[in-house]
């Protein structure tokens, strides 16, 4: 079934043409990752998915809805989350507050129920409490939820930046290269998490990554971008024996 | 038993106490009537200081002018006590006319937020900084209300009590709010705006509703002012009077209600302390006028963090969210050597 249909989406930043006429058809439980150079437009794909920035031209329908125009938090409670190419965590709050944040859209006590301290304010804060801990022990995070964010090393800050997403009760991950400045040890961890989560959790999951290693072994379907345009799409085996794709990206790989 | 009780209502039975002593302490003449008009006006700077927080300090933008809504608390509070309540009534009604007050800043902060929080950045440092101009020459040119000349016929209705229960509501809500979902909502807007609605956060309503909460103390903190003074005119609520509210916030630390007390407490002894100090000197009070924009350079260069910023006294957070200690009482079981 399909979860996610991205139609002829363009977007010009001024005169630059950052992505052209993308397509994508997201079947539900599918591992799909996009590929490219720097400055293929790929995250430009995720903020124009998410509503960070409106396309100029074209359709997102996800679950049969029209999500083009719509701010973003309620793109996100719908049920797409994402993670970002330089982490991006609440770097002063907590670990746990960083989790509690992500329940923003889940939390029905009003303004004034919430500043009075009313008795149902103060169950459903012990419910996200206590939710939050579950999901950080799933993450293994759960020892460090009084520790600022920024404190934590680098991989665990990833981590809880996956951990963060999902705690919006996604059924769409987009995953912006979550493999970037990790070493190979911490790579192998990371393949084993996304796989995990994505059982876990019935994920979709859309990736965009740089790392050969992390594409190949998990994605099902690959597409290529290079200057906004696709320019392949097909099973991992196919992408490595296109000839269009060598030369693109792949072929500047090797002489490097 | 005994202990345990006390564990529980320290809190409640110290602020009684305190609220007690606001009673006795000036009717017995143990505070002159001095020293009680600073402490009544370290406990207004207070409510403002935690106003000006809330969207300096929590939500990351920039407001700079606060006393704008500060000068509309105080006009509606006055209009209200002198024409409107009557006589007899006033001190029962006080407390409703300083809500009313804090209300109708409230609203007017409504209507600033929604234009101004439709883009990110500068914006709304311009926009406030424009609304306390107008604010002021607005009244300026309101004869009905007194214009440049001011409004006054207020009985001296702000007493030490009822600042100190101000004060305490005033720190209970913001509290209540910033240990809520709104309240991380907004921290997270101030961490990193685009991750936050990124996660689910809808920017816009934790900012207008931060915005509208702010607005509201700052307009309790005028009403209060204006029945301690028994005096309004324009010029108390200038440019001036906002930046000195940045200065006890950025002194106290962004971020923090402990700090804001702190703040507050401390900016407003070091200017009367000031004020005293030129008197005997005998240099002209003008000068008290480069402490403040001289002492916010300062913080902004040596220490921007202020005294506490980003900390919190552990009794004002929420049992929920205080670091939990390890178990005290259970023993360690013994290293087998």
């Amino acid at each position: 079934m399909s979860l996610l249909q991205v139609e002829n989406m363009t977007h010009w930043f001024g005169g630059l043409r950052a992505v052209s006429e993308f397509n994508i058809d997201l079947n539900e439980g599918e591992l799909v990752a996009i590929i490219g150079p720097n400055g293929a437009g790929k995250t430009t794909v995720f903020n124009l998915i998410t509503g960070v920035y409106r396309p100029t031209e074209g359709k997102v329908v996800f679950q049969g809805k029209e999500l083009v125009g719509q701010p973003t938090h309620k793109i996100i409670a719908g049920g797409i989350a994402r993670t970002f190419q330089n982490i991006r965590l609440f770097r002063e709050l907590t670990v746990m507050d960083n989790i509690r944040i992500a329940n923003y859209a889940r939390v029905h006590s009003n303004p004034l129920a919430s500043m009075l301290r009313l008795p149902a304010f103060q169950r459903e804060e012990q419910e996200i409490y206590d939710r939050s801990l579950e999901f950080l022990a799933i993450f293994g995070l759960d020892g460090l939820y009084d520790q600022p964010a920024r404190n934590l090393p680098y991989g665990q800050q990833r981590r809880l930046e996956i951990a963060r997403a999902l705690a919006t009760s996604p059924k769409l991950l987009l995953l912006d290269e979550p493999a970037a400045g990790m070493n190979p040890a911490e790579i192998v961890q990371l393949i084993d998490l996304i796989l995990m989560v994505r059982k876990r959790f019935e994920l979709t999951i859309l990736l965009i990554e740089h790392q050969m290693r992390v594409v190949m072994g998990i994605a099902e379907r690959i597409k290529v971008l290079d200057f906004g345009q696709t320019i392949a799409e097909g099973t991992p085996r196919e992408i490595q024996n296109n000839p269009r794709v060598i030369e693109a990206y792949l072929g500047e790989e090797e002489t490097a | 038993m005994i202990a345990k009780l006390w564990n529980r209502w320290k809190l409640q039975l110290i602020l009684l106490l305190v609220l007690v002593l606001t009673i006795l302490l000036p009717a017995v003449g143990v505070i002159d009537d001095y020293i009680n008009l600073v402490l009544k006006y370290i406990g207004i700077n207070i409510i403002l200081t935690i106003s000006l927080n809330l969207v300096n300090g929590y939500m990351g933008e920039f407001s700079v002018g606060h006393a704008g809504f500060m000068a509309v608390g105080a006009y509606t509070a006055s209009l209200l006590t002198v024409l409107v309540v009557p006589e007899a009534l006033n001190p029962f009604l006080f407390p409703l006319v300083i809500i009313a007050g804090g209300v109708v800043a409230g609203i007017f902060g409504l209507g600033l937020a929604f234009p101004s929080f439709r883009t990110r950045g500068d914006y709304l440092a311009i926009v406030t900084l424009a609304f306390n101009m107008i604010i002021k020459s607005a009244l300026e040119n309101i004869e009905a209300i007194g214009g440049p000349r001011g409004f006054m016929g207020m009985s001296k209705l702000t007493s030490l009590f009822w600042v100190f229960i101000w004060v305490v509501i005033t720190v209970w809500l913001a509290r209540n709010f910033i240990f809520s979902n709104y309240g991380r909502g907004v921290q997270s807007i101030r961490e990193d705006e685009t991750a936050a609605g990124l996660v689910s956060v809808n920017t816009r309503q934790a900012k207008v509703l931060t915005f509208v909460f702010s607005a509201f103390l700052a307009g309790i903190a005028g009403g209060l002012f204006a029945h301690e003074l028994q005096f309004i005119n324009p010029r108390s609520f200038t440019i001036a009077k906002s930046t000195d509210m940045l200065v006890m916030v950025y002194l106290g630390g962004i971020g923090s209600l402990g700090g804001s007390i702190l703040g507050a407490t401390t900016f407003t002894v070091v200017s009367e302390g000031l004020r005293s100090l030129l008197q005997v000197l005998g240099i002209s009070q003008e000068w008290r006028q480069v402490f403040a924009p001289l002492m916010l350079i300062l913080l902004m260069l040596f220490r921007p963090k202020g005294i506490m910023g980003l900390r919190e006294w552990r009794f004002l957070i929420p049992q929920l969210d205080r670091k939990k200690e390890p178990p005290a009482s259970k023993p360690q079981p013994e290293v087998a050597s």
